[in-house]
């Protein structure tokens, strides 16, 4: 279905508001008020992901820039536009936000009894704003929705988390909020500058070379905290930890995203300059995560944090490729995004599994669930593989495209960064095999229950895009490689005269 | 030019009529009657005084022999500063008649007080400067002691006249010292002389009879370093004159400040910036750190209004159209964040006696999910999380600091406001995170409601559509500044 006059992009950001309303209003009995804005919540988030599967289906891959736009008057006194739009870059961010809240919403369709209308509230407003944030063509638009999701996600944190929930959401909300409003000021510096907020325009824009580096670490600021890199990572496994299962599956698929996406929106195509001067900086620390928090990981006793490490680790290698200036390192840390946003997202699905049933999070208080639960080790078996960067998964494609395209710019980089892959299949399969493998002993796991209809359910998209990334991966990449062609056009001249 | 047509002071002309009607009619009705009357006309009188105000309408316009000035400007903020007084009155009567003070001389107070912050915003001399810096305060001070068995309201009215009233002196020397060195009163005639095109440099005793303006004004405003009194005020008086005062005041006075700076003295941008950017500093500062130890929640809120003064002056500093802007969008937003969270607090009644510690909010979003909703949101914007209006308040004035060349200031805005975050996501913490404490009695205020629930509304939906307060904050700004 063709739908090129339709305002598809804002259909898609604004229509979990309307389910919003619509749970607002339910009145009732508790029962009936958690049943029915379960379903509705279902409903409006499963509209949206359709909806959002016509935005691939009216995308041209093969053009590279912004599509589907769309514009209209907003702040008026200042020229800022209401500006939506997609590329190839975002088009798969928008696409995996809205299926990994309707996964979200079916994977808690029964292990969130807790104030559930408030649940899905928080959920549906998750969708809008993160949405939003992908397709927000403007800078001061942009700003809105990223900082606009501390608030529902520190609800998500602080209301349905765990016995530290209070720390952990204080601690997620100011660290970030500390990034970003450094983000606001270099964005109004950079409004001055060129009198435009839109983001295509000032992909077009030169700043000055001493400007650049203030400005290159005010954005920084913000999207180090974000991916986390090293060493600014430390409100993550806190967070991971407390939040409640959906909570995490949004944190680490879609909001540690953010970062990168802002890296590849913004540092690179806005500032070359600096982003190469600065590049060895994001090596060094990106370096330094993928081998200490991997090493980290290894010595977990907590599964949730063992797996808020790896997802530190995989961020670093996303940041060596964005920091790469070739097409190869920059597409394949791209890809590494969207490949973690599965396997991260059903790794802490998976934990979640488990903690329902068990009520610990403790690694020791597993082992032996191969016995009771087959089909949930079949599936924690392929996402472990998929998050190791086996062949065939879709945590490959990412891993190769950037170690590959990193070798040609620092092959000391490469190889540290490959070392990490060795790293993360030891602490992933010790952890699989202390879970899974063993004799089934402990009394508590005796009677465990094998994964229910709707837990299966919210898995198979994961599964099966886990699968179809790793066999077909070039589905994923020609609209990313198309859009990363003009991030290098910018990066060309910065990069031809730094050889000079 | 200078005459004594009344033609543009018509709405004050109106309510100061009205309301010295009002006060002879209730002293002869029986006391219970008089008060139940009173509330609900001054409402009305000061809504019809806003449409009178709009009527009026921009063109500039003197009266009272060029004393009285309206234009663009003023008409902006009178609008502004009489709904947001009618509303803060509007929300009193139910607190008053509680703790058995509801006097009909209450809304009469208020309605002179809010003929003072008219006269405030058109005052066009040091002359009618000062007396409508009188007339707005002295009512306020009778209405902060007005619970006069209470030695906490008593202490807090004395002590805001008695601060007030060395403000009132400071001023007053100040505007000699201008008088002095300059020999005139009228604006108009300093702008003339000393903002023209062939300007003579302003004598350097004036410069400091500005100095003691500035710090006449910063004290009304509640700004580093002449804030001591309020987090003592805001505590000790009812909490509906805390209202009162924390809203519309606020406005009139930022409203005479930036009268003052742009139009007399507006070639000394450059002197005052220095002491207004320093006040911004100290006040964004102290907002932001004094109130995280704080458990009332209008001592809280007296912190806040502090730290709210300092982000509207970091606009101020700026000097420029842009900047007033800023201030102009700042301060209609807060003042509207600010009614908002006193109707929350006013409906915080526990068994029969209000409450204002903060832990009584504990677990309010079981107890009164919709109050918890208000309150969070009028929380995060106050906090200037976006897409509220508290955010887009805070956008307008780092970006004309930035504009300006005063980055810095701008940096360490952001830097204070993620500290003053802290401190109301506490808030949201104790509502939604938290354990329920007993709930709150239901009251049955509809107009407590009615306010919280549109000033809720109007931070949440500002987003969508901000451009009529942007572009009246903008005309009323260009009246000022020029282009």
């Amino acid at each position: 279905m063709l739908v090129s006059d339709w305002p598809i992009l804002s259909l898609v950001t604004f229509l979990p508001l309307v389910g919003v309303a619509f749970i607002l209003f339910i009145r009732g009995e508790p029962e009936v008020v958690a049943q029915n804005s379960r379903a509705v919540a279902l409903w409006t988030a499963l509209v949206t992901f359709l909806l959002s599967l016509l935005i691939w289906v009216n995308f041209d891959p093969s053009q590279p820039g912004f599509q589907l736009v769309e514009k209209s008057p907003w702040l008026a006194g200042l020229g800022i536009n209401y500006y939506v739009g997609v590329d190839g870059i975002s088009l798969w961010f928008v696409i995996l936000s809205t299926l990994l809240t309707l996964v979200c919403i079916v994977d808690s369709w029964y292990s969130v009894e807790y104030r559930v209308k408030e649940y899905m509230i928080a959920f549906l407003l998750m969708d809008t704003l993160m949405v939003g944030v992908f397709v927000a063509l403007d800078i001061v638009l942009f700003y809105v929705f990223f900082e606009g999701i501390l608030i529902p996600m520190y609800l998500i944190i602080g209301v349905w988390g765990g016995p530290r929930r209070i720390y952990a959401a204080f601690k997620f909300f100011l660290y970030t909020l500390a990034g970003s409003v450094l983000f606001l000021v270099a964005l109004i510096v950079m409004y001055l500058q060129t009198g435009t907020t839109e983001i295509p325009e000032l992909m077009n824009a030169r700043f000055d070379p001493s400007l650049q580096w203030w400005l290159w670490l005010a954005m920084f600021a913000s999207f180090a905290i974000k991916v986390p890199m090293w060493p600014f990572h430390t409100w993550l496994p806190d967070a991971h930890v407390e939040a409640p299962t959906a909570g995490s599956v949004l944190l680490a698929g879609i909001l540690l995203k953010l970062g990168g996406y802002g890296f590849v929106r913004f540092s690179l195509p806005m500032l070359p300059e600096a982003s190469l001067a600065f590049a060895p900086l994001i090596f060094a620390l990106s370096v330094v995560a993928v081998i200490y928090t991997s090493l980290v990981a290894l010595a977990q006793t907590d599964m949730k944090k063992l797996i808020a490490y790896s997802s530190v680790a995989h961020m670093g290698i996303v940041t060596i490729g964005l920091f790469s200036p070739n097409a190869l390192a920059i597409t394949g840390g791209i890809a590494q995004m969207i490949s973690h946003g599965f396997v991260s997202a059903a790794l802490f699905m998976v934990v979640g599994v488990v903690y329902d049933r068990i009520h610990s999070r403790d690694i020791e208080a597993y082992g032996g669930l191969a016995e009771r639960m087959p089909v949930y080790a079949t599936i924690f078996m392929l996402m472990m593989l998929a998050s190791v960067g086996l062949p065939g998964t879709s945590g490959f494609v990412g891993e190769i495209l950037v170690i590959v395209g990193a070798f040609q710019v620092n092959a000391w980089v490469a190889a540290l960064a490959a070392t990490g892959m060795i790293l993360g299949a030891a602490y992933m399969l010790y952890l699989y095999r202390r879970v899974i493998f063993g004799p089934l002993v402990k009394d508590a796991l005796k009677s465990i229950r094998d994964m229910r209809p709707n837990e299966i359910i919210a898995f198979a998209p994961l599964v099966v895009l886990t699968l179809f990334m790793g066999i077909y991966p070039q589905f994923f990449l020609e609209p990313i490689t198309s859009s990363v062609g003009p991030v290098l056009a910018r990066l060309q001249p910065a990069l031809e005269l730094a050889m000079r | 030019m200078t005459s004594l047509v009344v033609g543009p002071a018509v709405p004050e002309a109106f309510l100061f009529i009205t309301a010295t009607l009002l006060l002879g009619i209730a002293a002869f009705l029986p006391e219970r009657r008089a008060a139940e009357i009173t509330t609900p006309v001054a409402v009305i009188l000061l809504l019809v005084t806003a449409m009178l105000v709009v009527a009026v309408g921009g063109g500039r316009a003197l009266a009272f022999g060029g004393h009285f000035v309206q234009d663009e400007f003023a008409a902006f903020l009178k609008v502004l500063t009489l709904v947001v007084a009618a509303g803060t009155v509007l929300v009193a009567p139910g607190y008053l008649a509680d703790e058995r003070m509801e006097r009909f001389e209450y809304p009469l107070l208020a309605l002179f007080s809010a003929l003072g912050m008219m006269m405030m915003i058109s005052a066009n001399s040091l002359l009618a400067l000062y007396m409508a810096i009188e007339l707005h305060s002295l009512p306020l001070y009778v209405m902060a002691a007005i619970k006069r068995d209470s030695v906490r309201a008593a202490e807090a009215g004395l002590k805001y006249f008695v601060l007030g009233a060395l403000a009132s002196g400071l001023l007053l020397y100040g505007a000699s010292l201008v008088y002095g060195f300059t020999g005139t009163l009228m604006f108009d005639e300093l702008t003339q002389r000393y903002a023209g095109a062939e300007a003579a440099p302003l004598p350097l005793g004036a410069l400091v009879g500005l100095i003691f303006l500035v710090a006449g004004f910063a004290f009304k405003l509640a700004a580093v370093p002449f804030h001591m009194w309020t987090p003592d005020v805001y505590e000790g008086a009812p909490t509906p004159v805390t209202a009162f005062v924390a809203a519309a005041p606020k406005l009139a006075a930022v409203g005479l400040t930036l009268r003052v700076l742009f139009e007399p003295f507006g070639a000394m941008v450059e002197e005052w910036r220095q002491v207004i950017v320093l006040v911004a500093l100290g006040s964004m500062i102290l907002g932001a750190f004094a109130a995280i130890g704080q458990s009332n929640i209008k001592r809280l809120m007296a912190y806040s209004t502090i730290g709210h003064v300092g982000y509207a002056f970091v606009g101020l500093a700026a000097g420029s159209v842009t900047g007033v802007q800023g201030v102009l969008v700042y301060m209609a937003i807060y003042a509207v964040m600010t009614l908002g969270t006193f109707a929350c607090i006013l409906m915080m009644r526990r068994q029969g006696r209000y409450v204002e510690t903060l832990d009584d909010l504990a677990g309010l979003s079981r107890s009164d999910p919709l109050m918890a909703l208000a309150m969070a949101l009028l929380m995060f914007s106050l906090a200037g999380i976006p897409p509220l209006a508290g955010f887009f308040a805070k956008l307008y004035v780092f970006l004309a600091a930035v504009q300006a060349g005063l980055t810095w200031l701008a940096v360490v805005g952001v830097l204070t406001s993620v500290v003053a975050a802290y401190y109301y996501i506490r808030i949201v913490k104790l509502m939604y995170f938290d354990e329920p404490a007993e709930a709150f009695d239901r009251l049955r205020r509809p107009e407590l409601q009615l306010v919280a629930a549109a000033s809720a509304a109007f931070v949440a939906l500002f987003v969508l559509w901000p451009t009529p307060l942007l572009t009246a904050a903008e005309a009323a700004a260009r009246v000022l500044v020029g282009t």
